[in-house]
């Protein structure tokens, strides 16, 4: 077990690390504009000509840019190092690969957390009223860090090409978009469509979203913090127990 | 262990699938010492460099950096490392670089700023230090690698191939930079197959084939070790015997080249001896005279089982 100050002294390294991504891979404006007009227009396209009120459409455009943001640039962090010939040096570095995640999870909750604003100031901008503040800033806040983690999951399979790992992730992202409540409420889905549901962590804030701002939520809006919470933890140590087996192939 | 080993390893063995990269190699770097380590490309030096410096892990055998496991992350604090054909981020400055390593290393900022600055103008990189590293050219690339490896002020230093492909100056530079370094007490595990880099530098080399060390010891003694590769030049002033010349003792053979003799032995001491002593009983001119050694490159070959071209 590590002692405190090399817990302390590793926290600090990740943010070293997290720093540097968000620097190189995100404070970009391409990636920054992508990250927020591509989820837009994918909801609109789905959304437009229905009689939906904005209280139920802007949780549902929040869950799919956070979704989207914070998964988009962590699962091509550590393959492009790969390429890029920069990984090596990394994990020479006195650092673990635990540390490594960490700093590339936190960037891109970081990148997750301020793209997030923007569906947020155009739902105020239409007056919606969140009704529960604490609880939707900390759902906002644990999904960010859940959805960080689910990318660098994606980022497992030890393959350089970041072009394969964002395959990997979008034959993920696309459907668990389609079957967590965004476009239809989970009230309205059949009892498969619901146990489908279930298996997405983006259902769960999609419903304490809705629970915040509507009032109203489809489960209670402790059990909907707790799934994520088990979410982020399962993501969390499922990437930091495979990349220690896949990262040293990828040299 | 002796407190004078910077680098310990035994019996280090690395797979890659069922090829066996690295077999149970076993060697010790003192402190302060300049290591070389020489083989053909795919011999397995990287192999042995990057399980040294804990990126890859070996699948057998134990190494140990100043009596701290490799991989560990105080093993790792103690070392620097130019990996081989690594590179910087290239989206960052040359700057941007250094201050990212110090801070991996738990340097606090006002020592790597004095530092850093320190390293740059001593590599001629500090008018550049804010220009973004993809704006520079491929020795400055190196010379900034180099600068990452020694922000951190590490005891060991492994370097891969650090002037593989680099222009006269660069390598220069490099080269200068890490004598001055020895010299301060800095050990260094360079890993190259550059032969005048390895005899400029290195007090003793490895040279490593197949996986396997063929061979450990100072430049110089590795050189003599080639057997038969000894020669003496001579000519005289007037024509001598080519059979005379082959039965002085010590002789193993003898080529004509023009108006010299090339003779080859095994004992080169006893061979000057003996040709001075055959001249003056014979009443010969000695007209010129000179001894070759063999080279590095020629025990390397010798040792790797490989034919030198023009021998």
């Amino acid at each position: 077990m590590p002692d405190m100050s090399t817990v302390l002294q590793q926290a600090r390294r990740s943010l070293a690390i997290a720093r540097k991504d968000v620097r190189i891979y995100y404070a970009k404006g391409p990636v920054i504009i992508f990250g927020v007009l591509f989820p837009v227009f994918l909801f609109l396209s789905f959304t437009i000509g229905r009689n939906l009120s904005v209280d139920f459409m802007i949780p549902g455009l929040l869950g799919m840019i956070l979704f989207f943001t914070a998964t988009s640039v962590s699962p091509i962090v550590i393959p492009w190092e790969a390429q890029a010939r920069t990984l090596e040096r990394l994990m020479s570095c006195p650092v673990k690969i635990e540390t490594i995640i960490v700093g590339d999870i936190l960037a891109s909750f970081i990148f997750g957390l301020a793209i997030s604003l923007v569906p947020i100031l155009i739902g105020l901008f239409l007056g919606i009223t969140v009704l529960s503040p604490f609880i939707f800033t900390l759902a906002v806040i644990l999904a960010a860090f859940c959805f960080a983690s689910l990318g660098t999951v994606f980022s497992i399979p030890p393959t350089n090409m970041p072009s394969t790992v964002n395959m990997i992730s979008s034959v993920v992202k696309f459907p668990v978009v389609f079957i967590s409540g965004i476009f239809i409420p989970l009230d309205e889905l059949p009892a498969w469509g619901q146990a489908v549901a279930y298996i997405s962590p983006l259902t769960y804030f999609t419903d304490i979203a809705r629970y915040s701002i509507q009032g109203r939520g489809h489960l209670p809006a402790a059990l909907d913090l707790l799934v994520l919470l088990g979410f982020t933890i399962l993501f969390l140590v499922v990437a930091m127990k495979l990349h220690q087996r896949t990262m040293p192939r990828r040299i | 262990m002796n407190n004078d080993v910077a680098i310990q390893v035994v019996n280090l063995t690395k797979y890659y699938g069922e090829v066996l990269a690295v077999h149970h190699i076993s060697f010790s770097v003192s402190r302060g010492e300049f290591f070389g380590f020489l083989g053909p490309n795919g011999a397995g030096k990287t192999t042995t460099v990057r399980m040294l410096t804990g990126v890859i892990k070996a699948d057998e055998g134990t190494a140990s950096i100043l009596e701290y496991k490799v991989g560990s992350l105080r093993a790792k604090q103690v070392t620097g490392v130019v990996p081989e054909m690594a590179n910087a981020y290239g989206d960052l400055s040359g700057w941007g670089n250094l201050m990212l390593m110090a801070e991996l290393y738990g340097i606090p900022a006002s020592v790597a700023r004095e530092r850093g600055t320190g390293l740059m103008q001593d590599i001629g990189l500090y008018p550049r230090k804010d220009s973004l590293v993809r704006t520079y050219s491929k020795g400055m690339k190196q010379r900034l690698i180099l600068c990452l490896a020694l922000v951190s002020d590490p005891e060991v230093l492994f370097l891969d191939e650090p002037t593989s492909g680099l222009d006269v100056q660069s390598a220069r530079l490099i080269k200068d930079l890490l004598q001055g370094l020895n010299a301060r007490g800095k050990t260094i595990f360079l890993t190259t197959h550059d032969m005048d880099e390895a005899n400029q530098l290195c007090d003793r080399v490895a040279i490593i084939n197949d996986g396997r060390i063929a061979a450990i010891d100072p430049p110089e003694k590795l050189r003599m070790a080639v057997s038969g590769m000894h020669s003496v030049e001579i000519s005289f002033d007037t024509a001598v015997n080519s059979e005379v010349l082959a039965s002085i003792p010590g002789v193993n053979s003898i080529k004509k080249l023009g108006d010299k003799w090339r003779l080859y032995t095994t004992n080169p001491g006893e061979l000057v001896v003996s040709l001075i002593n055959y001249s003056s009983s014979n009443g010969l001119k000695i007209v010129s005279f000179n001894t070759l050694v063999p080279s590095l490159e020629d025990a390397f070959m010798a040792l790797t089982g490989k034919e030198k071209k023009d021998a």
